[in-house]
């Protein structure tokens, strides 16, 4: 556990800074540390999410209150008082909104879509590539098989197909209120496969080794050998998949909430102010549709970068 | 090689039948196509009448069979939306949506070869740095916002092309086509670009990969030390046999341009098939789900039919090997 000499007294705090000093030390932090792009883009993604997070705090307006908006502010510029009176940094779209707030908005809805669509991705693409690599045979086919089919289509025109046929199957007096649910249904069945597939290839690498025969000798419950012993050595794919997942469903959403099928229009994400913004392009206020743009671009973009990092640096042989 | 495609044809009916399948559950049982078709005030005895008529009571696999068969013929019923059979209005958007695959893979793959062998034979160049990092840019921007940019550049400010629609367009009594007029070309020229930069990407850095790794065989070697030109080495040996991958890649990847249509035509209004799949999804208007879902399945079984035949035409070992009883 550590390699500092450390007196009995107080063991725990050593054991404690000694393993903090030990990950300091690691190759990942190393990695970190020497790449200046991650350092920005991890910077970047932070700062974004935590503004998407705490933005009923930091929000300089509450832009979904019609009581505090005034069709007196509407179209102001960025960086200038309205005719109403009042200071907006990034101006403000047709109904007065200000858009620094609806942005923070928008992303935090981005992001909520993004982050559970890709946690519904990985559990059910691990979960099947667990069960694919471990059992083989009939289940292994058959699983990746329905992979194979899906990963050759889009997974935009996948996620566009069951968002319709989710929406169909949704009586229609509920389908505002479940549409956010439906989407990150869509988005997390539409990227599943590839987590599948990496893991499915992992595990079956891990099947052969003397630990997992040892367990099963000892009589260990195949679900636990699963859950306790060999999903802990794939999951490194996995968080780079993962990342890489994220940034896409990230754009997957914005793209569905920019074809008008995604989010309602009472919650908008970054897609949906995008599609807002175009209509002022021609009318030249550009800043209702640049701004959304910019933050949408960096966050997929930082996000990107960080799965890339990941990836290099928890697979020694790339470097 | 015969006995090769008939396999071929053989598993490309079985995934048709296979996607009509999915096709005919979700027309069937997403939504009530009896109340989609009939109004509000109708009593149950019109939707009993209805349901007998369309063959709703039949067993479920005598529907299926049915749902093939009018399928076979091109028929997918009425679209809920648009009261208009859905073939019909298929067929009056494919030509848009046709026009606009072609000419942006046609971008694709002249820019993508033309490129890739360029930064491939300059490798250390200051240009083939530029052109590296923007193809990155590119591929990490959604396809949605590229397209906006170019309407922002070229429609906005600099007021040269169209933003929207198709243009003039002439009929040719089978086929409207926008390639015959002065307007119709200027509106093809932004959504086509905008559709082929993902592709032209991928092109391009596979070509690169494939010439720099055919440039270090010992052929290529040996044809230096026959005294052949640079034009005829580079050109003559080397990028005939960088074109097998970009068969396929190119090949593959024309099935998701038709579906990545959906989103370039949506940004310029481009009245193809994908902007009519959008708003069929945005309404729940299952007959054209459906039927999108055969359309695009058909056009990706097709392709990758046509792209294993290629390979034949290309690569003379397979040629061989299929003689040779496989």
């Amino acid at each position: 556990m550590t390699d500092l000499p450390h007196s009995p007294e107080q063991p725990v705090v050593a054991a404690k800074t000694s393993r903090w000093k030990n990950f300091l030390k690691s190759d990942i932090v190393w990695s970190y540390r020497h790449s200046p792009v991650t350092i920005v883009a991890s910077i970047v993604a932070l700062v974004l999410i935590l503004m998407a997070v705490f933005a009923p705090w930091l929000a300089p307006y509450d832009p979904f209150n019609p009581a505090t908006l005034n069709l007196m502010d509407g179209f102001t510029a960025p960086n200038s008082n309205s005719f109403g009176g009042r200071y907006f940094i990034l101006g403000t779209d047709n109904q007065g909104r200000d858009v620094l707030s609806t942005i923070m908005y928008g992303s935090r809805v981005s992001l909520f879509v993004g982050f559970s669509a890709t946690l519904f991705a990985m559990v059910m693409g691990v979960g099947l590539g667990l069960v694919a690599g471990y059992l083989g045979g009939i289940w292994d086919a058959i699983i990746m098989r329905v992979a194979d089919v899906q990963l050759s289509f889009p997974a935009i025109l996948i996620a566009l197909l069951i968002f319709g046929v989710a929406r169909g199957l949704i009586p229609p007096n509920q389908q505002e209120s479940a549409a956010i649910w439906v989407l990150i249904l869509a988005i997390g069945l539409a990227n599943w496969a590839q987590f599948a597939r990496t893991v499915r290839g992992a595990t079956m690498v891990e099947r052969q080794k003397d630990y997992v025969s040892a367990a099963r000798i000892l009589g260990v419950n195949p679900f636990i050998i699963l859950l306790r012993h060999v999903l802990p050595n794939v999951m490194g794919p996995v968080l780079v998949i993962g990342t890489i997942g994220l940034a896409l469903a990230i754009i997957e959403e914005a793209t569905l909430s920019y074809l008008g099928v995604g989010v309602p229009p009472t919650q908008p994400s970054l897609g949906t102010l995008i599609r807002i913004g175009q209509q002022f392009l021609f009318s030249g206020e550009w800043w209702i549709l640049l701004f959304p743009a910019v933050t949408l671009v960096l966050l997929a973009l930082s996000v990107n970068l960080l799965g890339d990092w990941l990836r290099d640096a928890l697979n020694p042989k790339l470097r | 090689m015969l006995a090769f495609i008939a396999r071929r044809l053989f598993q490309s009916v079985i995934v048709m039948l296979a996607v009509a399948f999915i096709a005919f559950m979700v027309f069937r049982y997403v939504g009530d196509p009896v109340s989609s078709m009939l109004g509000q005030d109708s009593t149950l005895a019109d939707h009993e009448a209805l349901r007998e008529r369309l063959g709703l009571n039949e067993p479920f696999y005598v529907q299926f069979f049915t749902f093939v068969g009018n399928a076979l013929q091109g028929q997918f019923g009425i679209s809920y939306r648009l009261q208009q059979p859905v073939s019909q209005l298929i067929m009056e958007r494919l030509p848009a949506t046709i026009e606009l695959a072609f000419a942006s893979a046609s971008i694709a793959l002249v820019l993508g070869v033309v490129l890739g062998i360029y930064t491939a034979l300059r490798p250390r160049a200051f240009s083939t740095g530029v052109i590296m990092t923007a193809s990155l840019i590119g591929v990490s921007l959604p396809t949605f916002l590229i397209g906006i940019g170019l309407i922002y550049v070229f429609a906005v400010e600099l007021k040269v092309l169209p933003s929207f629609g198709r243009g003039e367009v002439i009929d040719l009594g089978w086929w409207r086509t926008g390639l015959l007029t002065e307007s119709g070309l200027r509106s093809l020229i932004l959504p086509a670009i905008t559709l082929s930069l993902f592709q032209l990407t991928l092109i391009m850095r596979l070509v690169r990969a494939e010439m720099l790794e055919v440039l270090r065989t010992d052929y290529v070697r040996f044809a230096r030390a026959r005294g052949l030109s640079q034009r005829a080495i580079n050109f003559g040996h080397a990028l005939k046999n960088t074109m097998v991958p970009v068969i396929t890649i190119t090949g593959l990847q024309l099935g998701s341009v038709i579906a990545f249509a959906i989103i370039t035509e949506t940004v310029f209004q481009w009245p193809g098939v994908g902007s009519l799949f959008v708003n069929s999804v945005a309404v729940v208007d299952v007959p054209v789900m459906a039927a999108y879902l055969v359309f695009v399945a058909l056009v990706f079984v097709v392709i990758n039919l046509i792209v294993d035949i290629l390979y034949f035409i290309v690569d003379p070992r397979l040629r061989d090997g299929a003689k040779s009883g496989r």
